[in-house]
């Protein structure tokens, strides 16, 4: 035995995996499927941290201003609390910031010191270490999740008497209550000494009672029940008692469990510090023990549920057990009745929803704003929302705003802070959503109200606070008009007193054009005038706010407004030269939006300005920067004042050089950015010049690289052509492409575009490399890789035209055989591509000179036609369409049944393009066969069960009829209307729809003989049959319009007429189409005879039914109607004379 | 209109009605809707050169004077509207 085999073991066991196989297994007991969608639905677990900044924000009650007014009295919680509070938050978090400035010089101090001295002593670790330890350690070890013992509460707020210690802040604001759930209570020396210390083992202080009830940003998570000292349920005793020898006695009679008071009042004054909610693991983990009821479906009062999470239960949980509703004050049962009305619209199927919602903006009034919105907005800060109840909880909030009206008032600075985020949602429709709140608020509240609310967010010391309080400023602007709120605005703009209000102020001017577009316009002055001086503000925040604000203004106003602009041209321009970094960017962005603005004959003075600064800034390793700057330079070349004189020699040069280099096709937003721009720049300069420059790249060695040439040249030559580019540049460009193509390894769609587009446009002069290129092709065709196969094929495609205009025949039978050879190919999505190159040749060499020959190709492609693959199927299809349509005669009519009978299968295809085809084809082939078998196999399909099979059955029906005339087709479809079966009888009236809406006027040799079969159908029971008899008479009826049809059609509308009462919409739509058609033919007198009988008939509904009748005939044919009404001279009664005196009047 | 058919696309058709004017609904007056029909003569006249030359004729009149009367006629064709009931 050799020493290098494995040596024998003593024992086995099973391998390592197996083992962990079964650790895993053991695992995914309680591993919850839905828990990853689950999260994800969630708004919150979604959205950004920023986002998510919402939570930590403070609502207040506003007073309502004009009520107070109208009562005489002072209300609290008004504008000057809200501003004293707002003060007092910049101003701790001022201090906070001091505090972190200190710490972070203190810690840097520190690593200077540990620098300066390497090796530090060995005494002065150890000393370090026992600080360590003493100052944090014994905190370290406590389980972050185990709240704080009080002792260390009460010292904490031993240290807190600061002159901005939580007290202070309580006695200056009695009133208010601080939910900040993640401040420091400002303990400043214990912060700077542990620097390390999450926030997770701080105790807040604890909380005064508050005097009005806050939003309460995180959710209150006390449970209901205390796990551990609740009482054990019936299910539980069972599971814990003997199911034999006990017996479960009845309640002696009066005995009257007691019913607990309801604990939630105020969940978080009771708990001191963090709270850790009882997580749905621990719910999930009594579930699975059997212990922990289920998830109520089932509410009373409310009935089922479509849902119930864990977290429904905290909010709702006064309704979730039955109550003696005898003992409820009102208050409370309207705060019940409005739970349980929450609770069917958040949880509810969607009929429960809709009641609910009705309800709950019937009563809006009778509620109450205060106990209305005291349930809604804590359900919308739920951490666990997910976007169908934000949705409807929104929806709730916009009904109910509406019946509220100025009710509102107080509430809303809460509703504010609740919407306010949606306004900067990702999602799109939320934010529409968040909008219409706001303006509908705004106009419910009225503007005063509005600004005397916000106005304390716009200097909040959170940018995120006033970043979305800008939004909603401008939401408003747009609901109550610009003008009404431009004295604020401007007074904002100028504050003085902090650079953030400013900040704001022009913030919201810049989200007031990017909302409103180009309705800024008849204020575009005075809002540019408004933030003008914010150029040369001492901020550079500011300075660089006011030039995006001028960019998205002049954004929204082009191509309009120029005048408006001139206060601001020279600062801009200025500027550029005096900023560098962010503002700059800023200020060249501005100067992109106003340039194309400006006339022609002054703008190119300002791009020669502004052109020095950017070809400086082509050096810069800033993407933002980079990014702008291209876009400038396209808004640069694609005004009209610039020339391609200049274009050519002053910003080419160092365009290429600085962007057309490798690197910039790494990254996909910057090589998106450079194409788009090269391209305007070839839109002034030409082809030839971009082209030339570019072109020898197409064999650099990075592939990314040659991707972006191609593209670049791709979209240069579609949009310009190629007759710029002379001889030796056509050279370069087609073997660069050749190169380019073959020397991908990523099949993609760049190049098979740049290709194809490249020799279209060169068109007949490609032809001396065209062998090459077939060559190519072929080789590719033939290659391993299915994708590179593909390829070749799409290609074959897009050149088939080229070739043939080139006069190479030759070439294009050699790829037809090659193509059909590979007709056996088994990827379907190349053989998709195989089949529609083969259907692109045969469509420019024509059906008689096709190589292969069409009844060697034919039979091939029947049998493909049953592949599942849609691309395969529409290409087939296509091509078997073209061949019936242009040389049937080469094939036999067998086959082509055959082929009929599979087109009956793509007619339950999910694409339309392919129903389209086949239903086409059909006709085609009718043509070449004559119809009498198509017809057959088509009306047999009517008693298929499918509709789509029956309707595209009838479509090609009717298809058969147009093209082989009407006489061969309508015999047997009123043969086949005969049948018993109620599908066939539909699809035959169906059939006759589309027969008659294809034939117009031809329809009248039809008409009789049609008539007999719609007696019938306009006498039918059946509704369907009823309405689509009216769709053929109203097509007949337009058909035959002033052909002297008016005998059958009068005989027809007789029939009709009497359907007018039918109120299911499609019927009646299709009777009152019916009837409206019968006023083009038989003329709008005899029309208006039919309804007069009911225009003042004693019933209601006969009398709506008749004027709509009227009122369609009235806009028809108003002037025509003029000699048919009736002479009603002997209605006339005192000073009204209903004679029509001029139409007595003879000579 | 009936109410089953408020939320369908016929509604549409009944506010596309309710826009022009001359258009009639279930409670109009048999005072309203004659003098409808007399505008609609009246322009329906105006609107046709010959016929307003044959009134003419028949009036003895200036076209140009017979125009203006019934342009003027339209103001209130069949007279001041008669008193409401209730």
């Amino acid at each position: 035995m050799s020493s290098d085999e494995p040596r024998l073991v003593d024992s086995f066991t099973a391998p390592k995996e197996v083992l962990q196989e079964f650790a895993e297994l053991a695992e995914e007991e309680d591993f919850d499927p839905f828990a990853e969608t689950a999260s994800k639905r969630q708004i919150a677990a979604r959205q950004s941290d920023y986002h998510n900044r919402r939570f930590s924000r403070v609502a207040n009650e506003s007073a309502d201003a004009f009520k107070a007014a109208d009562e005489g009295q002072d209300v609290e919680g008004g504008y000057k609390d809200a501003m004293r509070l707002q003060m007092l938050e910049r101003e701790e978090q001022r201090v906070r910031r001091a505090i972190e400035e200190k710490e972070r010089q203190a810690r840097e101090e520190g690593k200077e010191k540990m620098d300066l001295d390497r090796t530090p002593p060995r005494e002065e670790l150890m000393e370090a270490a026992q600080e360590l330890a003493q100052s944090s350690g014994a905190k370290r070890k406590r389980r972050w999740d185990v709240s704080e013992p009080s002792d260390e509460n009460a010292d904490v707020k031993m240290e807190d008497k600061g002159e901005w210690s939580k007290e202070a802040l309580e006695q200056a604001t009695p009133k208010k209550r601080r939910s900040r759930w993640d401040a420091t209570p400002a303990d400043v020396t214990n912060v700077g000494e542990t620097p390390k210390r999450s926030r997770w083992d701080q105790a807040p202080a604890a909380q005064p009672e508050p005097a009005m009830t806050p939003i309460i940003m995180n959710a209150p998570g006390v449970m209901h029940d205390d796990k551990h000292n609740r009482y054990l349920t019936d299910e539980e005793l069972d599971a814990i008692l003997p199911s034999q020898g006990y017996q479960i006695v009845t309640p002696p009679p009066g005995y009257a469990p007691v019913v607990r008071p309801p604990k939630f009042a105020n969940p978080v004054t009771e708990v001191g510090g963090f709270h850790i909610q009882e997580g749905s693991d621990a719910a999930a983990a009594a579930a699975a023990a059997g212990l922990a009821p289920e998830l109520p479906t089932e509410i009373p009062g409310v009935g089922s549920l479509a849902f119930f999470k864990a977290e429904d239960a905290q909010y709702f949980a006064k309704i979730l057990k039955e109550e003696d509703e005898t003992e409820l004050s009102v208050e409370e049962m309207k705060e019940r009745k409005i739970m349980r009305l929450l609770l069917k619209i958040k949880n509810g199927t969607p009929p429960v929803r809709k009641t609910a919602l009705r309800q709950i903006t019937d009563k809006a009034r009778e509620f109450g704003a205060g106990p209305l919105f005291d349930k809604i907005l804590p359900l919308l800060m739920e951490r666990t929302l997910e976007d169908q109840e934000r949705h409807l909880l929104v929806k709730v909030i916009d009904r109910v705003l509406y019946k509220l009206d100025d009710l509102v008032r107080p509430y809303v600075h809460k509703i504010l802070v609740v919407i306010e985020p949606l306004l900067i949602d990702e999602d799109y429709y939320a934010r529409v959503e968040g909008r219409e709140i706001i303006s509908n608020l705004s106009k419910a509240a009225g503007l005063a109200h509005m600004i005397s609310t916000m106005r304390p967010d716009i200097d909040h010391a959170d940018e995120y606070v006033r970043n979305t309080t800008a939004r909603a400023f401008s939401v408003v602007a747009s609901a109550l008009g610009i003008p009404s709120l431009l004295p604020f605005l401007k007074a904002v703009c100028r504050s003085k007193k902090s650079w953030q209000a400013r900040h704001t102020g022009i913030r919201i001017v810049q989200q007031i054009a990017i909302m409103m577009g180009c309705a800024v316009l008849p204020h575009l002055r005075n809002l540019v005038d408004c933030i003008a001086h914010g150029l040369q503000d001492e901020q550079q925040k500011v300075r660089t706010m006011t030039a995006l604000a001028l960019a998205a203004l002049a954004e929204a106003a082009a191509p309009y407004g120029i005048e408006s602009f001139d206060n601001v041209l020279k600062p801009l321009w200025v500027g550029i030269r005096l900023h560098r970094g962010k503002s700059l960017a800023a200020f060249l962005k501005a100067i992109g939006f106003i340039l194309p603005l400006m006339d022609p004959e002054y703008v190119s003075y300002y791009i020669k300005e502004v052109t020095i600064i950017l070809i400086r800034e082509f050096q810069t390793s800033d993407e933002e920067m980079k990014k702008i700057v291209l876009k400038v330079v396209q808004q640069c070349a694609a005004t009209e004042g610039v020339t391609p004189q200049y274009i050519k020699q002053d910003i080419l040069p160092d365009f290429f050089k600085a962007f057309w280099v490798r690197r910039m096709a790494l990254d996909r937003r910057n090589y998106r950015q450079v194409v788009e721009t090269t391209v305007e720049l070839a839109q002034k300069s030409g082809v030839a010049e971009i082209v030339g420059r570019i072109v020898n790249d197409l064999k650099d060695e990075a592939e990314p690289y040659r991707k972006m040439v191609m593209e670049t040249i791709t979209k240069v030559v579609a949009s310009l052509g190629a007759s710029d580019v002379d001889e030796r540049l056509e050279v370069r460009l087609v073997d660069g492409i050749i190169y380019a193509f073959q020397e991908q390894t990523t099949e993609d769609q760049v190049m098979l575009d740049g290709f194809g587009t490249v020799v279209n446009a060169l068109g007949i002069r490609v032809k001396p490399y065209l062998t090459q290129i077939v060559s190519t092709i072929l080789w590719r065709l033939n290659n391993k890789s299915a994708k590179v196969r593909q390829q070749a094929a799409d290609l074959t495609t897009r050149l088939a035209v080229v070739i043939k205009q080139c006069g190479e025949d030759q070439l294009l039978n050699k790829l037809g055989l090659v193509l059909f050879e590979q007709l056996g190919e088994e990827y379907p999505d190349t053989l998709g591509s195989i089949i529609a190159a083969e259907g692109a040749i045969a469509n420019v060499v024509g059906m008689t000179q096709m190589n292969p020959p069409i009844k060697d190709l034919l039979p091939r492609l029947t049998p493909i036609l049953r592949n599942r693959h849609e691309k395969v199927q529409e290409a087939t299809i296509n091509l078997i369409g073209r061949i019936a349509d242009r040389g049937a005669e080469y094939v036999p009519a067998r086959e082509w049944m055959r082929i009929c009978f599979e087109l009956l299968d793509l007619l339950k295809a999910h694409k339309k393009g392919i129903r389209r085809a086949a239903v086409n084809s059909f006709g085609y082939i009718a043509k070449s066969l004559g119809p009498q078998d198509v017809l057959q196999v088509l009306l047999t399909n009517l008693r298929v069960q499918e509709r789509q099979s029956r309707v595209c059955s009838t479509v090609a029906i009717a298809i058969v009829a147009e093209t082989c005339g009407p006489f061969t087709c309508l015999p047997a479809i009123l043969n086949e209307y005969r049948t018993a079966e109620l599908n066939v009888r539909t699809g035959c009236l169906k059939a006759l729809t589309f027969v008659f809406e294809y034939v117009g006027p031809q329809s009248a040799y039809y008409v009789d003989s049609v008539v007999t079969m719609l007696e019938d159908a306009l006498t039918d029971r059946d509704l369907v049959h009823r309405q689509t008899a009216s769709v053929i008479v109203k097509h007949l009826a337009l058909g035959v319009a002033g052909l002297g049809c008016e005998d059958s059609m009068m005989h027809l509308m007789n029939l009709v007429w009497p359907n007018c009462f039918e109120t299911s919409p499609h019927v009646i739509g299709a009777v009152m189409e019916a009837v409206e058609a019968m006023r083009v033919t038989l003329g709008p007198g005899v029309l208006l005879s039919y309804t007069l009988q009911g225009l003042f008939h004693p019933a209601r509904k006969v009398r709506e039914v008749y004027w709509r009748v009227y009122n369609s005939l009235y806009l028809g044919a108003a002037d025509a109607l003029v000699p048919f009404y009736p002479d009603l001279g002997e209605l006339s009664e005192g000073q009204n004379v209903y004679d029509r005196h001029p139409l007595q009047m003879f000579i | 209109m009936s109410s089953e058919l408020r939320y369908t696309a016929n509604t549409q058709l009944e506010h596309l009605h309710a826009r022009y004017t001359g258009t009639g609904h279930a409670d109009l007056t048999k005072y309203e809707w004659l003098t409808h029909q007399h505008r609609d003569t009246l322009s329906s006249i105006v609107g046709h050169p010959p016929l307003m030359s044959y009134l003419a004729i028949a009036d003895g009149e200036a076209i140009g004077r017979v125009k203006f009367e019934m342009t003027e006629r339209m103001l209130q064709p069949c007279g001041p509207p008669p008193a409401k009931d209730d």
